[in-house]
């Protein structure tokens, strides 16, 4: 059975950076993390092949070359291979054109029956790219994943939604994406790190890929971004400072009497 | 890959045919469910803008009381009908969907940000070979190219970021569930059910639906309270956290929570609100020591009245407030609860006496 995972590079911290004449994000390459949603699908990944005889996973992220990281980082944790999809050609790539790179992706790792992903990154949190890779392979792409249970020939899967659980099965091959209550994220092994040091990754730009560079980047993306802005907020606040005494408290409370609050 | 751009070239020269705005509504056991209304409202706006027709797409096997969405301000509705899609699954919705938009060609298709909306939009935009744009908390008409405005939270919801699709059709968002109001009921519209049956296979798929599970966890959902009291950073810890599930408790309120307490552990990923959490809009509002990130604020600030208490006179969530207390949470939290208990106390003499 064969596991491929997606990773993600995400700015470490809330307070990301960016260029003020352009709007554009600033990925300095310092500070990032793997996007938490994604060690979470890694470490089901893990939990998987450690509960079988049979299973190899394989990590595939694209990103800058300084991707490799969360590459070594995923063997560390278990994981078998790693690709890194990357070029300056995929630069400005939004949800369907990283989508279609990434499902080229899928296909040069060989066989696939499961696919888990974090549901969304905390940078674009769009939530997207997953599902669209299991359009691009044709195969059934589940979201929203919070257990897995794997079968002989299938997943039964557990989709947190509105007000309740929903219980699917699906035959392999299927693309799940993983919230956070599906497991407590794994640490790196002693043997992983180990390994991390001396396998070798798979780099694959879009020729590489075999795709065409008129499908990836800024030209295969339908999506521009057209403005960047700081949101403007407002309403018209009554401000009271707290000044020792109940009177901020008494004002809040008439005004809450008069909107008919409480 | 190469039909993938024959398919793209196909949509370009189809942009002179697209026509209409259509919204995804949802449904649940065939009964609608409010945020259909919310899509008809944001969609009615923009189909006047556009001067065109709006139309709410429905998937299911059965519906009830269909005509509600041309009293919320819709022209028409355009039904999937079949067994195969009474419950969820994602392919036949993404096919079923996909089929209905090759045929109908809308301008503009607008979807929920629920767990279906943003589950089958992808599916259907890339099968389509389309934009999508997630979450969005603005859509508007822009005058002079007549395209879509998709506006949503960006980067840790730092900063927001206008979206269009330019060449490719229809152009597709999600919006927040609560994020906007249905209009008010107007009974004297009527408009016309058109029923699509598609082949059976159409709705083929390996996925197999099994069961639905009732969450019985959660005492008072968020998403239906009246009054949230909601709790960050500045609560300092679990024991000061629960000073605002103390206060929540005395309102009869849900309690919710920005992204750093429930990464913290003080409360639960349900209690979330923002971004990757829920979206509300109560009646009140009532933020206690959180400074309002982007993210938080666009799971809130539709709220009807909103109320915070921060020590930090420049917190951005005082922008949004109706009524701000600069000052220490855990001075002033201690006195709205005693002066809530004496108005409740008030309040009970009052009615006993009358």
């Amino acid at each position: 059975m064969h596991i491929v995972v997606f990773v993600k590079q995400v700015p470490g911290t809330d307070n990301v950076k960016m260029d003020p004449e352009t709007g554009v994000m600033i990925r300095t390459g310092k500070d990032v993390i793997i996007n938490p949603l994604d060690e979470n699908a890694l470490t089901e990944a893990i939990k998987i092949k450690n509960s079988r005889s049979d299973v190899s996973v394989t990590a595939i992220s694209m990103g800058p070359p300084s991707a490799e990281r969360a590459l070594k980082e995923a063997i560390a944790m278990g994981a078998d291979a790693g690709i890194l999809v990357s070029g300056r050609e995929f630069g400005g790539s939004d949800t369907i054109a990283t989508g279609k790179a990434l499902a080229a992706a899928v296909r040069k790792a060989g066989e696939v029956d499961l696919i888990i992903c974090g549901e969304r990154a905390t940078d674009g949190e769009t939530g997207q790219t997953a599902v669209m890779v299991a359009n691009y392979l044709d195969i059934p792409g589940e979201t929203y994943v919070s257990a897995i249970d794997v079968k002989d020939s299938s997943v039964v899967i557990k989709r947190t939604v509105e007000r309740g659980f929903e219980m699917v099965e699906v035959p392999f091959p299927v693309l799940v994406s993983v919230n956070k209550d599906i497991n407590e994220i794994g640490m790196p092994t002693l043997k992983g790190k180990l390994r991390a040091k001396t396998v070798a990754l798979n780099i694959y730009d879009a020729d590489g890929l075999g795709i065409d560079r008129a499908e990836v980047g800024l030209n295969g993306s339908p999506t521009r971004v057209v403005k960047v802005f700081s949101p403007k907020l407002s309403r018209d606040t009554i401000m009271k400072k707290a000044d020792g005494t109940a009177k901020p408290v008494e004002e809040l409370l008439s005004f809450l009497i008069f909107k008919e609050c409480i | 890959m190469s039909a993938e751009i024959k398919a793209s070239a196909k949509q370009e020269r189809d942009l002179a045919q697209s026509n209409g705005v259509f919204v995804l509504g949802e449904q649940k056991d065939g009964q609608l469910l409010p945020v259909t209304f919310e899509l008809i409202a944001r969609g009615r706006l923009l189909a006047d803008d556009l001067g065109c027709k709006l139309s709410c797409v429905l998937l299911g096997a059965q519906i009830q009381d269909i005509e509600q969405v041309f009293q919320r301000g819709a022209d028409h509705a355009l039904f999937i009908q079949d067994e195969a899609l009474q419950n969820f699954l994602p392919r036949p919705y993404q096919k079923a969907i996909a089929k209905l938009l090759e045929e109908e060609k809308p301008e503009v298709v607008i979807a929920a940000a629920t767990t279906t909306g943003r589950t089958v939009m992808p599916l259907v935009a890339a099968k389509l070979n389309t934009g999508l744009t997630a979450d969005c908390t603005s859509l508007t008409i822009d005058a002079d190219t007549r395209l879509l405005l998709q506006t949503r939270p960006a980067i840790g919801g730092n900063i927001m970021a206008t979206i269009k699709t330019p060449h490719h059709r229809p152009q597709m968002a999600t919006v927040r569930p609560r994020s906007c109001k249905p209009l008010p009921l107007d009974c004297s519209r009527t408009g016309e059910v058109i029923v699509k049956k598609y082949e059976n296979d159409t709705f083929l798929t390996t996925e197999k639906f099994l069961e639905f599970i009732t969450d019985t966890t959660q005492t008072v959902s968020i998403e239906d309270a009246e009054i949230i009291v909601s709790g960050g950073k500045g609560m300092k810890n679990g024991e000061g956290f629960k000073m605002v599930e103390q206060l929540a408790e005395l309102l009869g309120a849900g309690v919710g929570a920005t992204r750093d307490a429930v990464e913290l552990g003080w409360t639960t990923y349900p209690h979330q609100i923002g971004l990757s959490g829920k979206t509300v809009a109560p009646k009140l509002y009532i933020a206690l020591g959180l400074s309002g990130k982007i993210a938080h604020l666009a799971g809130m600030q539709t709220s009807e009245v909103i109320i915070a208490v921060n020590k930090d006179p420049e917190a951005q969530i005082f922008k949004v407030a109706d009524f701000a207390i600069v000052g220490d949470v855990f001075e002033i939290v201690p006195m709205m609860i005693e002066a809530i208990k004496q108005h409740k106390a008030k309040a009970r003499q009052e009615t006993c006496a009358g």
